[in-house]
């Protein structure tokens, strides 16, 4: 059984949105330690190159590829499209959080967390689909949230509710793709240690962490394990399923 | 609207069945591969490429791709 490993990406094409940030790169390198060949698209160019230049190239020797855009423009989606390679795995990962609230929220700031979180996934996938470079046996994930689908905090409504919406959208294309054979799943972490978490002060995250029975917030790569796993055949029967990757916090 | 171009954008909504296989007098109900979400997304094309809207009952009274196309035409 020497080599026998279901959980191989090997010979797969991957794209992953917000590639540039912390868990689209730990998520971009576990695939290619696995034996996926990755496209990364972010809209920070800067990062998206440095990010493409820090990884290891693919085992087949295929060359990643970036591609730069904002998902939020229609005919940028639309050039991600065309550029994009038939592709085995698809991961909905870009992400904005800010914490407002309630009596602040504005509509300028809830158009824009909703048009990033959701309506770019929605989005994406659709084009993705309608241009058929979404193989049979794909598989897609989103990167969702514990929040929303599992708690709710203070200041966090508006994010909160574009990860409820993945959720939904998550399991509707499960079930609209399934005969297809395109499963679609997602990972709802906790805190992890990334930019977007930036908005708390010291003293809220260690506060927060009292919430972690495992007494951490997440690495990136705790998460990226999670997608890796989705993307892989050792899945081949979970479709519809939203992952916590939480380390307990939702528990209590 | 023309026939050619329909029957193009319906087989587009296939993915196991070959365009070739495709024609103005096919049986459309007996490929293998149609189901109802596939006559979801007939509909939804219709609508999204002719601004056209048609109903269930078109889809199920019509017998070949060429009936599907008169009743979208009709409405047009």
């Amino acid at each position: 059984m020497e080599g026998y490993n279901p959980f191989s990406l090997s010979g797969k094409t991957v794209l992953i949105t917000g590639g540039a940030g912390g868990i689209g790169c730990a998520t971009a390198l576990i695939c290619i330690h696995l034996g996926a060949r990755v496209v990364l698209t972010d809209i920070r160019e800067e990062a998206l190159h440095d990010t493409l230049a820090s990884l290891p190239p693919s085992h087949t020797g295929e060359p990643h590829l970036c591609f730069t855009a904002d998902l939020t423009a229609a005919e940028q989606l639309a050039a991600l499209v065309d550029f994009c390679p038939v592709l085995d795995g698809l991961v909905c990962n870009a992400g904005v959080m800010k914490l407002t609230l309630t009596q602040f929220i504005t509509e300028a700031e809830l158009t824009r967390i909703q048009k990033i979180n959701l309506n770019s996934p929605i989005l994406l996938t659709r084009s993705l689909l309608k241009k058929k470079k979404i193989k049979k046996g794909g598989s897609i994930v989103f990167t969702a949230s514990a929040a929303g689908v599992y708690r709710v905090s203070i200041g966090n409504g508006i994010y909160a509710t574009t990860k409820c919406g993945i959720d939904a959208f998550m399991r509707t294309v499960a079930l609209e793709l399934g005969p297809k054979g395109i499963r679609c799943n997602s990972v709802n972490p906790g805190m992890v240690e990334t930019a977007l978490i930036g908005s708390f002060t010291e003293e809220e995250k260690q506060r927060e962490m009292q919430n972690y029975p495992l007494r951490r917030f997440a690495k990136p790569e705790d998460i990226a394990y999670g997608i890796a796993y989705l993307l892989s055949d050792a899945s081949s029967f979970v479709t519809g399923t939203a992952l916590k990757i939480d380390g307990g916090m939702t528990l209590g | 609207m023309e026939l050619e171009d329909f029957i193009e954008k319906f087989a587009e909504q296939f993915d196991d069945t070959e365009a070739s296989e495709i024609k103005p007098e096919t049986v459309f109900r007996e490929l293998d591969e149609w189901s109802s979400l596939i006559a979801l997304s007939v509909i939804a094309m219709v609508d999204e490429e002719y601004e056209i809207t048609i109903k269930g009952e078109d889809i199920t009274n019509a017998k070949t791709v060429e009936d599907l196309f008169h009743a979208v035409e009709s409405k047009a």
